[in-house]
């Protein structure tokens, strides 16, 4: 496969992402225009007179026809103007930026947390799956999945900082101000999310590498000499990645998502407690901006997946 | 081999657990000179002039603004930047004597122009409902640098208990440009750093004319989430929990010796709308029969666990009109039911649109199987609030009752206004509170309190309970203050245990 086909391919999935994005602010911007309630209301409160809502809604753009709104609003976000808040009064994209920072760290350590758990233990139950210690790690594995990542915060928070006081119960230090607070106030959050993940994930890698067990090569492998731990680490672990990578993009976004709910419970000012407040007080050009960037996240993460395919497994770059 | 690699994860494994007890000290500064307090709603930003809601003026009136006079504790006019002031005879013209000393956080300093910037701003600038309360003004005259006049279309009782609130804040002629996020006041605390969805940060004003605060350093702490909150007091991350908003969790700190739970009272009446205007509850008896089928006791112990009060009309204790109306309508189901049968009401259906709150949530419950027993099928339909709540029960009176929590103080005159949401029309109503207002000051109270008779013998609505004010901190914080009666939480007194 020559480069400039490699660039070819490259281009038409970048395409794809970037029509997936349109059709995207499209859906979330009809969305935002349903949804019952006025933010020029919500902002004056009791007793607005019809004269200052209608003068409040001229000011906020509402009083404009939807397309205007829609077009300003798209046309601002590919020059990177989210628009200025209704109810901070302030732009948002610094605002998206800086929560955005937050969720990052604690999806990406949660995945860490996740990843450092379930490839030592699917790789250890699949190993033994017909001995007890197998058993056992796939029945805590499903222990796990039941457990929803909030109420396992709320344990982890009971446990480690009401009872014991070894961690803080929540708030965020920026890494910048204070390494040591910062570190401290990730590792309740992030195992609250990434055990959660990690006991799903666990399931897929056993599975996978049970399968790979089976295969042929891996049995040629072993009739060399090889040890079957040394067969599976040179030979196995690549082919087992394919379907866990799969299921690590959809895990993503679920991360994502049971984010904005740990970020809550640990006070953590991330996208997704943005998400809650702008909802509430009905601050839809910040809702509208928060869920596009949650939208591109996740359609990253699928590319991204998808050019790792190709890393790993060189069969698929001729295709 | 192996064995080695389980000891190094072992050993590993206690590195990372010693390493996060060392966290242990690093929670709140311990700092003696800095307090942390808690609160459940986020100002959106700082300007209390175009946005409503009490989380703005709870963390910057008397604290970061200040107004000519204040409200204390309980419920007294005492003077703040007006060092004194005299009203006329007529009582429509108000001279005020200001403090010299007063400055702004930019330099500029307090003159009785302010005054009269402050005060036409609010008629002409501010967009938030509230700044009616300034109709009544017809000019301010400045006399001297410390010397301002205001005068009153008509007299007016009400107008200098107003000028407590928010709308009587004072500005700086020069530090309203971007009141959103850089309000300039002349209160003992400045707003230096906020990080929003986390926390604002208070240092003193160095250049404070009055008695400097206790604690030189105040960070507010916004944490949404009740059980959050109470596990950031119990885990040593803040000193104070301005509000708890779940009462079940209040006796694990009364039973904790760190800790001391003040309950006071608040403003905040949860109410049981009716719609007045609308069949079948424009009927006088209807409304008088759904108000003795409720349990109010009852309701306040499983809705918010016996905490709160039962006023039974709009006013609240620390308001000087204030009568004990809560055995108006003692219940008595029976009797209820014959009343509706009486007015041919028998087979009702209502529906109960209240806001999605959680004492509403639990105090409906509690009313839809207390009206099913006298034979009224209730339907519950919790709306998203502010928003929806605002524009289908509020604004467009689509409802047959509703339940929600009205905190502004002195709301009792809203039963003066037919437009309202209750659709309650009393003339003589109206007209007791234009007299009350206007009449001479002697008569005030008692005016008043014929207006709250009158509205509990209309059972114009249902006054479930008083929402209390219950304050959880560390016992080494004292002074503050229990009764919720102005919109602020007042740090000016707070200070540490000596």
């Amino acid at each position: 496969m020559t480069t400039s086909a490699v660039l070819m391919a490259l281009a038409r999935r970048a395409a794809i992402l970037l029509a997936s994005v349109l059709v995207a602010s499209v859906v979330i911007f009809l969305f935002m225009t349903v949804i019952p309630g006025d933010p020029a209301q919500v902002a004056l409160g009791v007793n607005a007179t019809p004269e200052l809502l209608a003068r409040t809604r001229h000011e906020f753009g509402l009083d404009r026809p939807l397309i205007s709104q829609y077009l300003d609003w798209v046309g601002g976000v590919f020059s990177g103007d989210f628009g200025t808040s209704y109810v901070t009064r302030e732009p948002i994209g610094p605002q998206l930026v800086d929560r955005l920072g937050v969720t990052v760290w604690l999806v990406g350590t949660g995945m860490l947390v996740a990843l450092a758990m379930a490839i030592p233990l699917g790789t250890l139950a699949a190993v033994r799956h017909r001995k007890p210690s197998g058993a056992a790690i796939s029945g805590f594995a499903q222990l796990g999945i039941a457990v929803p990542a909030f109420l396992a915060g709320m344990l982890l928070v009971q446990l480690f900082a009401v009872r014991l006081g070894w961690l803080p119960s929540g708030g965020w230090t920026p890494p910048n101000q204070d390494a040591g607070a910062f570190l401290r106030g990730l590792v309740l959050p992030a195992l609250s999310l990434g055990l959660v993940q990690g006991a799903v994930l666990t399931r897929y890698v056993r599975t996978s590498v049970l399968d790979t067990l089976g295969q042929d090569y891996l049995r040629t492998a072993r009739s060399k000499g090889l040890r079957p731990y040394q067969a599976l680490f040179r030979h196995g672990l690549r082919n087992a990645a394919l379907p866990v990578i799969t299921v690590l993009g959809l895990q993503l976004a679920t991360l994502l998502i049971g984010a904005v709910v740990v970020e809550r419970v640990f006070v953590l000012p991330g996208l997704g407690s943005m998400l809650l407040d702008s909802v509430a007080s009905r601050d839809l050009l910040a809702v509208q901006g928060i869920v596009l960037v949650l939208v591109v996240g996740v359609l990253l993460v699928n590319f991204v997946v998808d050019l790792l395919y190709t890393v790993l497994d060189p069969r698929l770059r001729g295709s | 081999m192996r064995r080695k690699a389980r000891c190094a994860a072992v050993l590993a494994l206690l590195a990372v657990l010693s390493s996060c007890s060392a966290g242990s000290t690093a929670t709140v500064s311990q700092d003696e000179s800095t307090l942390s307090v808690g609160f459940t709603a986020e100002p959106e930003n700082f300007d209390f002039t175009s946005t409503d809601g009490a989380a703005i003026p709870q963390a910057l009136l008397y604290n970061v603004y200040e107004s000519l006079v204040k409200v204390d504790a309980r419920g007294r006019i005492k003077p703040l930047l007006a060092k004194s002031w005299t009203v006329s005879r007529d009582r429509t013209v108000y001279d005020f004597q200001l403090r010299p000393d007063a400055t702004f956080s930019n330099g500029a300093k307090f003159t009785a122009r302010d005054v009269k910037f402050s005060i036409e701003r609010a008629k002409t600038d501010w967009t938030i409902s509230l700044k009616s309360k300034m109709d009544v003004v017809d000019r301010v005259e400045v006399l001297g640098p410390t010397h301002a006049r205001v005068v009153l279309s008509r007299p007016s009782n009400s107008w200098l208990f107003d000028m407590a609130s928010r709308v009587g804040a004072m500005f700086s002629r020069t530090g309203v440009a971007d009141l959103a996020n850089k309000p300039v006041g002349t209160g003992p605390y400045v707003v230096a750093d906020r990080r929003r969805g986390d926390s604002i940060v208070l240092p003193e004003n160095p250049n404070y004319w009055g008695r400097k605060p206790a604690y030189r350093t105040v960070v507010l702490k916004y944490i949404a989430d009740p059980t959050a909150l109470n596990n950031a007091l119990l885990s040593n991350e803040i000193d104070v929990i301005s509000q708890i908003t779940a009462p079940d969790s209040v006796p694990q700190f009364e039973a904790d010796n760190r800790f001391r739970v003040i309950q006071g009272t608040t403003s905040g009446e949860v109410v049981l709308a009716y719609n007045n205007a609308k069949p079948p509850l424009d009927d006088v008896r209807v409304r008088r029969a759904l108000t003795m089928a409720i349990d109010r006791k009852a309701l306040l112990d499983t809705a918010w666990a016996g905490r709160g009060e039962l006023i039974g009309s709009m006013v609240p204790p620390t308001d000087p009109w204030f009568e004990d109306l809560s055995g108006a309508y003692p219940h008595d189901p029976a009797r209820a039911k014959r009343l509706l049968a009486s007015a041919g009401k028998q087979n009702m259906s209502l529906r109960l649109r209240i806001a999605n709150l959680p004492y509403a949530m639990s105090a409906a419950q509690v009313i839809e199987s207390e009206l099913s027993e006298i034979g009224v099928r209730v339907t519950i339909e919790p709306l998203d609030f502010p928003a929806v709540w605002l524009k289908e029960v509020f604004t467009d009176h689509d409802y047959d009752m509703s339940i929600v929590q009205h905190v502004e103080a002195r709301d009792i005159v809203t039963f003066g206004d037919p437009d309202f949401y209750w659709g309650y029309h009393n003339p003589r109503v109206a007209r007791l509170l234009e007299q009350a207002d206007s009449g001479p000051p002697s008569r005030q109270a008692g005016t008043m309190r014929r207006v709250a008779r009158q509205i509990t013998a209309d059972a114009a609505a249902n006054w479930l309970f008083l929402f209390p004010n219950v304050i959880a901190a560390k016992t080494k914080v004292t002074g503050l203050v229990p009764n919720q009666v102005s919109e602020s939480f007042d740090l000016t007194g707070v200070k540490p245990a000596r």
